[in-house]
């Protein structure tokens, strides 16, 4: 809230699809192609050829309808939505108006330390266009057809959204429920989700403002910094007097500001009616019963289960269930039941996260070392080596794939839990302390912290800190 | 004029080669004066087909329609082959693909002449719509010999190809009358199947939900030769339809076992001349000859037809015609700029019915004007529907005319209702998705030939066939 206006959200999303081929044709729906490579008669619209379903974005789009909680639609329709561009071969696209194969579901996000409901309008399923570039030549535009045909699922919310933090909450709920039910692969780089926020802003208990839509969105950071710049806009335009114009925007990514796009580019009267080359979408309750014992576990259903169950921190807990290979990962390590959940779920955010981040790699790159890990904690929770001669030893696995137990035995790194020899360690390292040792009979903690360091230090880190601490407070209580 | 039959039993018993038949046809269609087609394929892109054909019947494996001439109407896209819809905006386009039907026809050992000139995307009832100028009617008014008479449309170039005898068969498409009608006017045999039967797959669209491929042939018997080559289930057309298929030549000769009905429509025969009358008449007489009953119904839908055609063919046109925007293939114009393209390409690729057609289309879509208009003229469609199954309780056929008159002069009807009456017989069917044939029944005072349509329920073919041809035997009228 900015000077007592509110700002109200809703949002388009087009998730892209994960499928094999493309919505009403068999051409490859995949990334990266070279141009006009994944372009068969149907998608180029040539004379006489026919769109066929593909059946698997049907199972998709019911996937996704019992995830966020809609109403699956028996009965929906395929209509032409008619406009002239030049990355549009059939000069329609086709797409669900009157008949959406979903309508009225709801997301749950965190807002401001609660849940918040995010009402649902509807999804639908269409073909995605293809792609102009006007940049490359000063004269000419150059079209990519690849795109042309490729299922996407849009998904409408009601106007729920009153900050960017929302927006980004439920776009981050949203993509990993998406993943999680392999209906997209949430790449937002390659646009295989992509948001239209439509904004506008009001003052508290007055009627819904005078809207603008800003286009295409594919990242967390342009989505803040659209929203925040736009709604200060419209909040100057506002208090200046002046009305809101209705308009369809871009965000400039390099100015970061929002423009209106050409007048010609969204000025349409699409004429949709039903496409009569397909027939309607009848779904039976055996295809919805089929496609929900397909969905596994949700997001929010797995993070339940690992602070209930597993007796994860939350945030830990939050992390792991972010990407769906983490949640796979750490399912993987801890069904061996060889190791605690605490203890892989802290290994896995804190060192391994970093030595992926530092490498650069998908933690799907190191699932063969899953095995090597799992032997390494059990070395650190069988107290055979400290955490610190874990961590050390983690990169050696992790980077030359080479044996834990076999690299301990190698470089003699073994703990030293022998308690006569830290004994003596620990008498020496309290001759000529005194003063340290009378401090933590009168109740300072935080003398023995040092006096582990300092045993610690002498065995090279390859003493049992719990047997020295045990060691310690056994001798100087006396 | 030998049937498809007899062909092939010449054929097999080697009284003719495939080569001498293939030349003695396209010798024909080269000689014709009537511009029936658009393209002719040089003989030497034939060879290897002809020879083929010759070694199957060398062989004793001849196929069903093996080294048949055929024409194919130009709407049908024949792989390496121009195919144009008769349009300046697809005059240079050389499909890479064969169409479902074509396809069918080819892996029966069909070949083919050429592609038939058509109104320019099958949108028009005389074929003067066309890019290629008009295609004439062989046939001529006994009174005024010196003047050229249209062949109907759209179909018009494979009715008059037919009529001529340039060619045993062609294929042509129909999507409100655009087979039956030129059959009717031209004296020949046309059959437009259940919607669904011939998969639309390859077939330029003019009007998804109406277009249908489908025979024009000298007799009935050749139109069954014919359908069981193209009628088969495709599964890259989805409104295809996967029933079984019959036999269609099965029961051409055989007479009903049961005792059939025939319901003649009354509010049919309201406004027709006297020509019209007396066909309808003859057809009644011949079939209490044939033992069949003969009942009056009257339907209530009749006269919405043709403005409910006049609603969705162009609303579904207009969509279907987007694609030719000078982009990736077919005629270009210059602009400066995008739109500049389209407007300028479009302009000047499309003949003016087909302007009038995208135009109507455009406006029965539009906001404000869906509901009036295209959501109004699909529900009127729905009672058409329901309004011949309430028919179909009590008869087995519908006897109709199957144009309101015969050939008219090149260049006579200009005003564009006038022409879209031609259609008023035809259009009830397209709209039902109801399978139709017209066989010519005789000649009007001028001496011009004149079409009765036969209409049966849904997948009804195989007896459709079998009564037309058994009142094709009564009517005599290639005797």
């Amino acid at each position: 809230m900015i000077n007592d206006w509110e700002i109200v959200m809703g949002l388009e999303v087009h998730a892209q699809l994960k499928t094999e081929s493309k919505l009403f044709s068999s051409s490859p729906n995949q990334f990266g192609s070279d141009p006009n490579n994944n372009v068969n008669y149907i998608d180029a619209g040539m004379p006489g050829m026919l769109p066929v379903m593909n059946s698997g974005c049907i199972d998709k789009a019911i996937k996704t309808g019992f995830a966020l909680n809609f109403k699956i639609n028996p009965y929906s329709v395929f209509e032409r939505k008619n406009y002239f561009y030049a990355d549009l071969p059939q000069g329609y696209q086709i797409s669900q108006f009157e008949y959406p194969i979903l309508t009225e579901g709801f997301v749950e996000i965190e807002s401001e330390n609660s849940l918040k409901k995010i009402r649902l309008e509807r999804a639908h399923l269409e073909q995605d266009a293809g792609k102009s570039i006007h940049d490359i030549d000063p004269k000419y535009s150059f079209i990519d057809l690849n795109r042309v045909g490729t299922p996407l699922l849009e998904i409408v919310s009601y106007p729920d959204f009153s900050s960017a933090d929302e927006v980004i909450n439920y776009l981050t709920n949203l993509r990993q429920i998406l993943m999680y039910i392999d209906v997209c692969d949430g790449n937002m780089q390659e646009g295989s989700l992509r948001a239209d926020i439509n904004l506008s802003v009001k003052k508290p208990n007055s009627k819904l403002g005078t809207r603008c839509e800003i286009k295409n969105m594919n990242s967390f950071k342009f989505i803040r910094q659209a929203i925040e710049y736009e709604s200060k806009r419209q909040i100057e335009v506002l208090e200046s007097g002046n009305k809101i114009e209705q308009n369809t925007l871009l965000f400039d990514t390099s100015t970061g500001e929002t423009r209106p796009m050409r007048s010609k580019e969204f000025a349409h009267d699409y004429r949709y009616f039903p496409d009569p080359d397909l027939l309607p979408i009848n779904i039976s309750q055996d295809q919805i019963e089929k496609a929900k014992m397909k969905i596994g576990e949700l997001p929010n259903q797995k993070l339940t289960k690992f602070i209930d169950d597993l007796g994860l921190e939350k945030d830990i807990a939050k992390i792991i269930i972010s990407e769906k290979q983490y949640a796979e990962f750490f399912e993987g390590l801890i069904s061996t039941k060889l190791i605690k959940a605490k203890t892989a779920a802290s290994w896995l955010v804190g060192d391994i996260f970093s030595f992926i981040k530092d490498k650069n790699i998908q933690i799907n790159e190191i699932l063969n070392k899953s095995q090597k890990i799992i032997e390494l904690l059990q070395l650190v929770e069988k107290g055979t080596i400290s955490s610190k001669v874990g961590k050390d030893i983690l990169i050696e696995v992790l980077e030359k794939n080479k044996d834990p137990g076999l690299l301990v035995k190698e470089l003699g790194l073994e703990q030293v839990s022998d308690n006569e020899e830290l004994e003596k360690i620990v008498d020496e390292s309290l001759s000529g302390e005194e003063e340290n040792i009378q401090k933590f009979q009168s109740g300072s903690d935080r003398v023995l912290g040092y006096f582990v360091g300092k045993c610690l230090k002498a065995t090279k880190g390859k003493g049992n800190p719990k047997i020295i601490s045990d060691l310690l407070i056994k001798k100087i209580k006396k | 004029m030998l049937s498809i039959r007899e062909l092939k039993k010449k054929l097999s018993e080697k009284k003719i080669s495939v080569s001498e038949l293939f030349d003695e046809f396209y010798k024909k269609a080269k000689d014709s004066q009537l511009n029936s087609f658009n393209y002719l394929i040089d003989p030497e892109k034939n060879k290897h087909l002809i020879n083929e054909s010759q070694l199957r019947y060398n062989n004793k494996k001849e196929e069903l329609l093996d080294g048949i001439p055929l024409g194919i109407k130009d709407l049908f896209c024949t792989k390496g082959i121009p195919t144009t819809a008769s349009s300046k905006i697809l005059e240079n386009f050389i499909p890479q693909y064969e169409s479902f039907v074509t396809a069918s026809l080819l892996n029966d050992g069909a070949i083919f002449l050429g592609k038939n000139n058509c109104d320019e995307f099958a949108m028009g009832s005389s074929n003067e719509t066309s890019f290629f100028g008009p295609v004439i009617n062989p046939w001529k008014d006994s009174n005024k010999t010196n003047e050229n008479l249209v062949p109907g449309g759209s179909s018009g170039g494979s009715a008059s190809a037919v009529a001529e005898g340039i060619c045993v068969a062609s294929i042509g498409t129909d999507t409100g009358g655009s087979i039956r009608q030129p059959a009717s006017l031209c004296g020949v045999v046309g059959l437009k199947p259940t919607f669904g039967s011939c998969s639309r797959w390859g077939v330029v669209a003019f009007a998804s939900s109406l277009d249908q491929a489908g025979p024009i042939t000298n007799s009935v018997e050749d139109a069954a030769f014919i359908l069981n080559s193209i009628s088969g289930y495709d599964k890259n057309d989805s409104t295809s339809s996967d029933h079984k298929r019959d036999n269609y030549l099965e029961n051409i000769d055989k007479k009903f076992d049961n005792k059939i009905t025939v319901g003649i429509p009354s509010d049919y025969l309201k406004d027709v001349n006297s020509d019209i009358a007396e066909q309808i008449d003859l057809a009644k007489k011949h079939l209490a000859k044939l033992n069949i009953n003969v009942i009056d119904v009257e339907f209530t839908t009749t006269e919405y037809a043709l403005s409910t055609y006049y609603i969705l063919a162009p609303a579904e046109a207009s969509s279907n015609l987007a694609r030719y925007d000078g982009i990736r293939y077919g005629y270009r114009a210059q602009g400066e700029t995008l739109d500049d393209i389209y407007i300028n390409t479009r302009t000047e690729g499309f003949g003016e019915e087909v302007t009038r057609r995208i135009l109507i289309g455009t406006y029965v879509l539009s906001a404000g004007y869906y509901d009036a208009y295209y959501r109004k003229a699909q529900k009127v469609r729905r009672l058409i529907k329901e309004d011949f199954q309430r028919i179909y309780r009590d008869v087995d056929f519908i006897l109709t005319p199957t144009a309101p008159n015969e050939a008219f002069k090149v260049g006579e009807k200009l005003d564009p209702i006038t022409m879209y009456m031609n259609d008023i017989f035809t259009v009830p069917t397209s709209l039902a998705g109801l399978p139709a044939i017209s066989i010519p029944s005789g000649l009007s005072k001028n001496n011009l030939p004149l079409g009765i349509q036969l209409i049966g329920n849904y997948f009804q073919e195989q007896s459709l066939i079998q009564l037309a041809s058994l009142l094709e035997k009564e009517l005599k009228f290639n005797d």
